[in-house]
C-alpha cells in the first residue's frame, strides 16, 4: 500500500546508457582475461622446468596457417556484423558462414597438433610440467572457441531460417566482441607458446 | 636497529612491561617469561637476536597503532557523546555539511607520514634479518619437515637425529649462531620457535634458510605452525640451548654408532625382522630407513612421537603397540606385535642412548 | 505523476495455494526475491557454520580435550572457513546488493533476471555440493568425510597423494560452481549499474551503496577467476595426472599459493566493501547529515580495489620470499590502509555537528567504526613482515580477520538488516529485541575475540586440535569459547526477532526513518514492479530535495 506522494521532477533532458549486452560481455571478457592470465602466468613460470621428458623447443610447430585461418575469422565476423547492420542477410550469413569455416578449421589445426604431439612424441598433460601447461592453456583456449562455434552455429540456423535481420545486429555485436576476444587470447597464447617459449 | 632510539634493554622493558601490565595474573600464573625450565612462547621474550629485533619493531609498530587508535578512539567517543540528539531537536535537521578539502588533505597526507616512517623502519629489520650473512663458524643444521616430525641433519658432523634440536648459546661478543636450511619431504610445515625467530616455512622443492643466535641456555619450546595434516597439532619442537662443554658432549654421543649391548639381541631381532627398519635407521646396524625418525640415539630424547608423549617405558610401550593411542593419524602404523616381542623390542630401544 | 504502488483493494484478491507461493519462490526472476532467497541462504549457512565453530571452540575450551577426533576438527574448522566466507558473507552481500541496487537507481529489475536467478541457483548447488560431502565423500577409510584441508587447501595438502578420496574434490567443485555464480551477479551488476540508471542519476549522483557494489562487482571479476582457474588446475593435477602443483615433478607449491592469495586478498575486500556501503547509506541518515565528502569516499573506495590487487603476498610473508618482495608487500600492504583511514575520518566527519539517533542500527554501526578501526590497526601490525613472522599462522591472525569479519563485516550486516528489513517486509523490527541483541552479542564478540590476539602473541598456531597444557593458553581459550556461546545466543535472540517481527512488528510505512535514497519513495515491501512511474533525479538526495524543496542538494552539487 503506498502511503506516500513522492513525486519526481520531469525532466526532458536526453538519457543515454550504454548497451547492457555490450556492458555484460566487456564484463565476461574481463573475467575470462584473468582466467586465462593465471593459465599464462604458470605457462611462463614453469618454462625450462621440467624435469624429464620433452621440451617446447623439440616438439612445437609453429601453427602458421591456422593462426592465419583464426585471426582471418575475426575480419569475416566483422564484416558479417556490418553487412547485418545494413540488412543484407544473405551476404551477412555468407561472412558468418566463413567464420564458422575458419574457426572450425583452427580447431581442426588444434587437433591435429595434439595427434601429432600424443602419438609421435609422446607429450601428453600428465607427461610433465611442459605437457601440463601447454595442453590446459591451449586447450582452455581450444574450449572457448567450441563454445562460440557453438554460439555461432546456432545464430547460423537462425540466419537459415530467415530470422536474422538488422534488429538482431545489436546482438551479433555482443557475439562478435566474444569472438574478436577468443581471437585476442590466441594472440597472446601463440606469442607465449611459440614465440617466447622456444 | 629500531629507528627507535632507546636502549635496547629499555625497549625490551617496555615490551615486557606492557605485556604483562596488561595480562599479569594470567601470563604469571601459568608460565611467564621468567620460569625456569623450559622457557615460554612469548613472542616478547626473545632470546636472540632475529626475535629480539622483531621484537623491538613489534613495540615501536604497538606504540604508533597505539597513538593511532586513540586519538581515533576519542574522536569517535567525543562525537558520540557531543552530537547525540536530544529531545528537544525532534523535527529540526542540522546544518548540513558535505564535505572539506582541506580536512580531507590533512587526513591523506599524516597517514601517508605515517606509513612511509612505519615502511622504512620496517625496510631496516627485514634486510638486518633476511640479508644476515653466515658467518663461516656458524652451525649449519639441515631441518627436514615430515608428516608429523622434524628431521635433524648436521652436515659438517655427520649426526642425523629427530625432533630435539640442540644448538649452542652464542655470546653477543663472539657470536656462533646456527644456520637452518629448511626442506620437506612432503607437505608444507612451518619452524616456529617465538623465543628464538620468527617463523619460516618449510616447502617442498623449495628449500628456504633461517638463523638463531640464542644467548641464553635452556629449553625453548615451539612447534610446526603451518597446517600439514591430521597430526599437525602434535609436530612439537623442543631446542635445547647448550653451553660450549655440553654441546661438545651432546655432539660427541650423536656422533657415536647405536650402543651394542648384549641383553638387547633379542630386541634388535624382532626390530630387523619385522618392517621397523624399513622406515627406521640405528647407526651402525643394518637398519637403514629414512621414512621415519632415526632411533640411534632415541634415549637422549625427553620426548617421542615429536613431543606428543614423554620419553618413558609405558609410553614408548604404548606407541610401539598402538600408535593411534597417542597420535591418531600419525604415519607410524601399529605393527601388531606379540607382547614378548613388544617387550623385548622396548627393551632394545632403551638401550640405544 | 507519482511513485504510488497501483492500489488493489483488499478483499478482491484470492490467498495462493502454498504450491503456488513455492513455485512463485523457486521460478522468480524478481530482483527483491531473489535478494531475500540469498539472504535467507546466508542465514540458514551462518547458523551451520556458528554450529561449527562452537564445535571447535567446545574441543580447544582446555588443553588436551576429547570433544571430537583430529579429524573431525580439521573438517570443522575446513567447512567453517569455507561457508562463512563462500556461504554466508557473499551470498548474502549479493542478496542485499541484488535487493538495493536496482530500487536505488530508479530501476525495476536487474539487467538480466534470468541470468541473475541462475547465478542464485549455481551459488546455492555450491552449497548443497560442500554439505554433501559430510554423506557421499569417501575418505581415506571410506566413511562420509568433509573436506579437511583448510580453506586454502595449500599445496600439496590438496593433491590426490596427500588428500585422497573426494572430500578434496567437494571443495573444489563447489566452490567452482558457486564461482561461476559470483561472476554471473557481478556481471548482473555491473551492467545493472551502467545501463539502468534513471534519468538524471550521472555517476556522481548515485547513492554510495551503488558506487561500492559497482566497485565490488569488478573486483570480483578479477579476483574470483584466479581462484576458478587455480582449482580448475588442481583438478587437472587430482584427475588428469598434470603437475601444476606437483613438487616431485618440479612443480611449486609456492604457485598455488600465489594463486589462492591473488584471489584471497581482493576477496576480502569484496566482502568489506559492500558493508562500508551500508555504512554510508545508515550513518548519515542516523546522523541528519549527507556523507561528510562524497567525492573522496568514491575515490577513495576505487583506490582501495585497485592497491587491493597489488598486496596479496603478506599472507605469504612466511615462505621464504626474498627482502625485496617481503618489503614490497609491506609497503603495499601498509599503503592500502590510508584510503581506509580516509573512510573511517569521513564516517566521523558525518557524525560530526550531526543529530545521532541511537537506534538499533545505528549501534551496530558505531560498534562497526570502533571495532573497523582495531581490525585495521592489527592488520597494519602484520603489515610490518618482521611482526608478522611471529604473528603469522597464530591465534592473533585468527582474532585479527574475525575483528574485521565479525567486529566489521557482521556488524555492518545487522546494521542492514534492522534499517532494510521494514522495507523488505513492511514491519519494524523489534527496537528492544534489538537492543537485546546488540548488546548481548558486543560483549561475547569483545569476550571472544579481544582475547583472542593473546594467544597468538604467546605462541599459539592455527589449525591445532589440541595444544600442551603449561604454555598459557588454557584460561584464554575457556574465556574465549564462553564468548562464542554469548554471541551464539545473541544469534538466537537476532533471528527471532526476525521472525516476531514479520507477525507482531509495526508497520513501517514506505520511509520509516526519513531517509533519503530511491528505496524510501516506494512502499514497503515495493511492488514487482518497483516504481510506478520511473523516477527523474536531480541530486545525490532525491528525497530530500522533496522534502526540503526551499534548501535542495542540487543547490550544493
Amino acid at each position: 500500500m503506498s502511503a506516500g506522494t513522492t513525486s519526481f521532477p520531469n525532466t526532458a533532458a536526453a538519457w543515454e546508457l550504454p548497451s547492457r549486452g555490450k556492458v555484460a560481455m566487456a564484463g565476461l571478457i574481463i573475467a575470462e582475461s584473468a582466467i586465462f592470465t593465471i593459465f599464462v602466468v604458470a605457462y611462463l613460470f614453469y618454462l625450462g622446468k621440467s624435469i624429464t621428458g620433452p621440451t617446447p623447443r623439440e616438439v612445437l610447430e609453429t601453427p602458421i596457417f591456422y593462426t592465419i585461418c583464426l585471426l582471418s575469422s575475426s575480419l569475416t565476423i566483422h564484416l558479417a556484423a556490418k553487412s547485418l547492420e545494413r540488412d543484407y542477410t544473405r551476404l551477412f550469413l555468407g561472412f558468418w558462414l566463413l567464420t564458422i569455416a575458419l574457426g572450425g578449421s583452427f580447431l581442426f589445426g588444434t587437433a591435429m597438433e595434439w595427434h601429432r604431439l600424443i602419438y609421435e612424441h609422446g607429450l601428453t598433460i600428465s607427461t610433465n610440467l611442459f605437457g601440463t601447461t601447454y595442453y590446459s592453456l591451449v586447450g582452455l583456449h581450444a574450449f572457448h572457441v567450441t563454445a562460440g562455434l557453438i554460439m555461432l552455429s546456432l545464430v547460423a540456423i537462425f540466419g537459415f531460417i530467415g530470422r536474422m535481420g538488422v534488429t538482431q545486429s545489436d546482438r551479433v555485436a555482443v557475439l562478435s566482441m566474444y569472438w574478436h576476444f577468443v581471437d585476442a587470447v590466441w594472440v597472446v597464447v601463440f606469442t607465449v607458446v611459440y614465440l617466447l617459449g622456444r | 636497529m629500531p629507528m627507535l632510539r632507546m636502549k635496547s634493554s629499555t625497549v625490551r622493558f617496555l615490551a615486557q612491561t606492557i605485556f604483562l601490565l596488561s595480562w599479569s595474573v594470567i601470563a604469571v600464573g601459568e608460565s611467564g617469561p621468567n620460569s625456569p625450565s623450559p622457557h615460554g612462547t612469548n613472542i616478547f621474550s626473545p632470546a636472540s637476536t632475529p626475535a629480539k629485533s622483531i621484537a623491538d619493531l613489534s613495540v615501536f609498530v604497538l606504540v604508533i597503532t597505539g597513538i593511532i587508535f586513540a586519538v581515533v578512539f576519542v574522536l569517535l567517543a567525543y562525537s558520540i557523546v557531543k552530537f547525540r540528539g536530544r529531545a528537544k531537536d525532534a523535527g529540526r535537521e542540522p546544518a548540513q555539511v558535505y564535505g572539506s578539502t582541506q580536512i580531507e588533505l590533512a587526513w591523506t597526507i599524516i597517514p601517508i607520514l605515517i606509513v612511509v616512517v612505519l615502511f622504512l623502519a620496517t625496510a631496516r629489520v627485514i634486510h638486518a634479518i633476511q640479508d644476515a650473512p653466515e658467518p663461516p663458524d656458524a652451525l649449519d643444521v639441515i631441518a627436514i619437515g615430515h608428516q608429523y616430525w622434524w628431521e635433524f641433519r648436521y652436515p659438517k658432523l655427520g649426526i642425523v637425529t629427530a625432533n630435539e634440536l640442540h644448538i649452542p648459546v652464542s655470546h653477543p661478543d663472539h657470536p656462533t649462531p646456527t644456520f637452518l636450511r629448511l626442506l620437506s619431504a612432503d607437505t608444507d610445515h612451518s619452524f616456529w620457535v617465538p623465543e628464538l625467530a620468527g617463523k619460516t616455512d618449510l616447502i617442498p622443492n623449495h628449500p628456504n634458510r633461517m638463523w638463531m643466535d640464542p644467548q641464553r641456555t635452556g629449553i625453548f619450546l615451539g612447534q610446526c605452525a603451518q597446517y600439514c595434516g591430521v597430526q599437525h597439532a602434535k609436530m612439537l619442537l623442543r631446542v635445547s640451548v647448550d653451553g660450549p662443554e655440553d654441546f661438545a658432549a651432546w655432539v660427541q654421543a650423536q656422533q657415536r654408532p647405536a650402543a651394542e649391548d648384549a641383553g638387547a639381541i633379542a630386541g634388535r631381532q624382532v626390530f630387523e625382522r619385522n618392517a621397523c627398519m624399513n622406515c627406521h635407521a640405528v647407526g651402525g646396524s643394518p637398519a637403514d630407513g629414512r621414512f621415519g625418525p632415526d632411533l640411534t640415539h632415541l634415549m637422549s630424547r625427553t620426548t617421542i612421537a615429536a613431543g606428543a608423549a614423554e620419553n618413558t617405558h609405558d609410553n614408548l610401550r604404548l606407541w610401539i603397540r598402538e600408535p593411534s593411542a597417542i597420535k591418531p593419524g600419525s604415519l607410524m602404523p601399529a605393527m601388531k606385535l606379540s607382547d614378548a616381542d613388544l617387550d623385548a623390542v622396548v627393551s632394545y630401544m632403551e638401550t640405544l642412548h | 505523476m507519482a511513485s504510488d504502488a497501483i492500489t488493489v483493494p483488499v478483499g478482491q484478491v484470492e490467498a495462493r495455494p502454498w504450491v503456488d507461493e513455492l513455485h512463485q519462490w523457486l521460478a522468480t526472476v524478481d530482483h527483491k526475491r531473489l535478494g531475500i532467497l540469498y539472504i535467507a541462504s546466508a542465514l540458514l549457512f551462518l547458523v551451520i557454520g556458528g554450529v561449527e565453530a562452537l564445535i571447535i571452540r567446545i574441543q580447544l575450551m582446555h588443553s588436551h580435550n576429547n570433544f571430537v577426533s583430529p579429524e573431525v576438527f580439521n573438517r570443522m574448522f575446513t567447512m567453517h572457513g569455507t561457508t562463512m566466507i563462500f556461504f554466508v558473507a557473499m551470498p548474502v552481500l549479493f542478496g542485499f546488493a541484488n535487493y538495493l541496487v536496482p530500487l536505488m537507481i530508479g530501476a525495476r529489475d536487474m539487467a538480466f533476471p534470468r541470468l541473475n536467478a541462475f547465478s542464485f541457483w549455481l551459488s546455492f548447488l555450491g552449497a548443497l555440493l560442500l554439505y554433501f560431502s559430510f554423506l557421499g565423500g569417501s575418505g581415506l577409510y571410506g566413511a562420509g568425510s568433509a573436506p579437511d584441508v583448510g580453506w586454502w587447501s595449500y599445496a600439496p595438502l590438496g593433491a590426490r597423494a596427500f588428500s585422497p578420496g573426494h572430500s578434496s574434490d567437494y571443495w573444489t567443485l563447489a566452490l567452482l560452481v558457486s564461482g561461476f555464480g559470483s561472476i554471473g551477479t557481478a556481471i548482473n551488476i555491473i551492467a545493472t549499474i551502467l545501463c539502468l540508471r534513471c534519468p538524471g542519476m550521472k555517476l556522481n549522483r548515485m547513492p554510495l551503496l551503488v558506487w561500492m557494489n559497482l566497485v565490488m562487482a569488478g573486483m570480483v571479476l578479477l579476483a574470483i577467476t584466479p581462484l576458478s582457474a587455480a582449482q580448475i588446475m588442481l583438478l587437472i593435477d587430482r584427475y588428469l595426472g598434470g603437475h601444476f602443483f606437483d613438487t616431485q615433478a618440479g612443480g611449486s607449491a609456492v604457485l598455488w599459493m600465489h594463486f589462492f592469495w591473488i584471489f584471497g586478498h581482493p576477496e576480502v575486500y569484496v566482502l568489506i566493501i559492500p558493508c562500508f556501503a551500508f555504512m554510508s547509506e545508515i550513518i548519515p541518515v542516523f546522523s541528519r547529515k549527507p556523507i561528510f565528502g562524497y567525492p573522496v569516499m568514491v575515490a577513495a573506495t576505487v583506490c582501495i580495489a585497485f592497491v587491493s590487487m597489488s598486496v596479496w603476498a603478506h599472507h605469504m610473508f612466511t615462505i621464504g620470499m626474498n627482502s625485496y618482495a617481503n618489503s614490497f608487500f609491506t609497503l603495499t600492504t601498509m599503503a592500502v590502509g590510508i584510503p581506509t583511514g580516509i573512510k573511517i575520518f569521513n564516517w566521523i566527519g558525518t557524525m560530526w555537528g550531526g543529530r545521532i539517533q541511537f537506534k538499533t542500527a545505528m549501534l551496530f554501526s558505531i560498534a562497526f567504526l570502533f571495532q573497523f578501526l582495531i581490525a585495521g590497526l592489527t592488520g597494519i601490525m602484520m603489515a610490518a613482515s618482521p611482526f608478522d613472522w611471529q604473528l603469522s599462522l597464530s591465534y592473533f591472525v585468527v582474532a585479527h580477520f574475525h575483528y574485521v569479519i565479525v567486529g566489521g563485516i557482521l556488524f555492518a550486516l545487522f546494521a542492514a538488516f534492522y534499517y532494510w528489513y521494514p522495507k523488505m517486509t513492511g514491519w519494524m523490527l523489534s527496537e528492544r529485541l534489538g537492543k537485546w541483541h546488540f548488546w548481548l552479542f558486543l560483549i561475547g564478540f569483545h569476550m571472544t575475540f579481544d582475547v583472542m590476539h593473546i594467544p597468538g602473541l604467546l605462541g599459539m598456531p592455527r589449525r591445532i586440535y589440541t595444544y600442551e597444557p603449561g604454555r598459557g593458553w588454557d584460561i584464554l581459550n575457556l574465556i574465549i569459547t564462553i564468548g562464542a556461546f554469548i554471541q551464539a545466543i545473541a544469534i538466537l535472540v537476532f533471528v527471532s526477532n526476525l521472525i516476531t517481527s514479520y507477525f507482531n512488528g509495526a508497520r513501517a510505512g514506505n520511509d520509516p526513518w526519513d531517509a533519503w535514497t530511491l528505496e524510501w519513495s516506494t512502499s514497503s515491501p515495493p511492488p514487482s514492479y518497483n516504481f510506478a512511474i520511473v523516477p527523474t533525479v536531480t541530486s545525490r538526495r532525491p528525497l530530500w530535495d522533496l522534502k526540503h524543496p526551499e534548501d535542495p542538494d542540487s543547490h550544493y552539487e
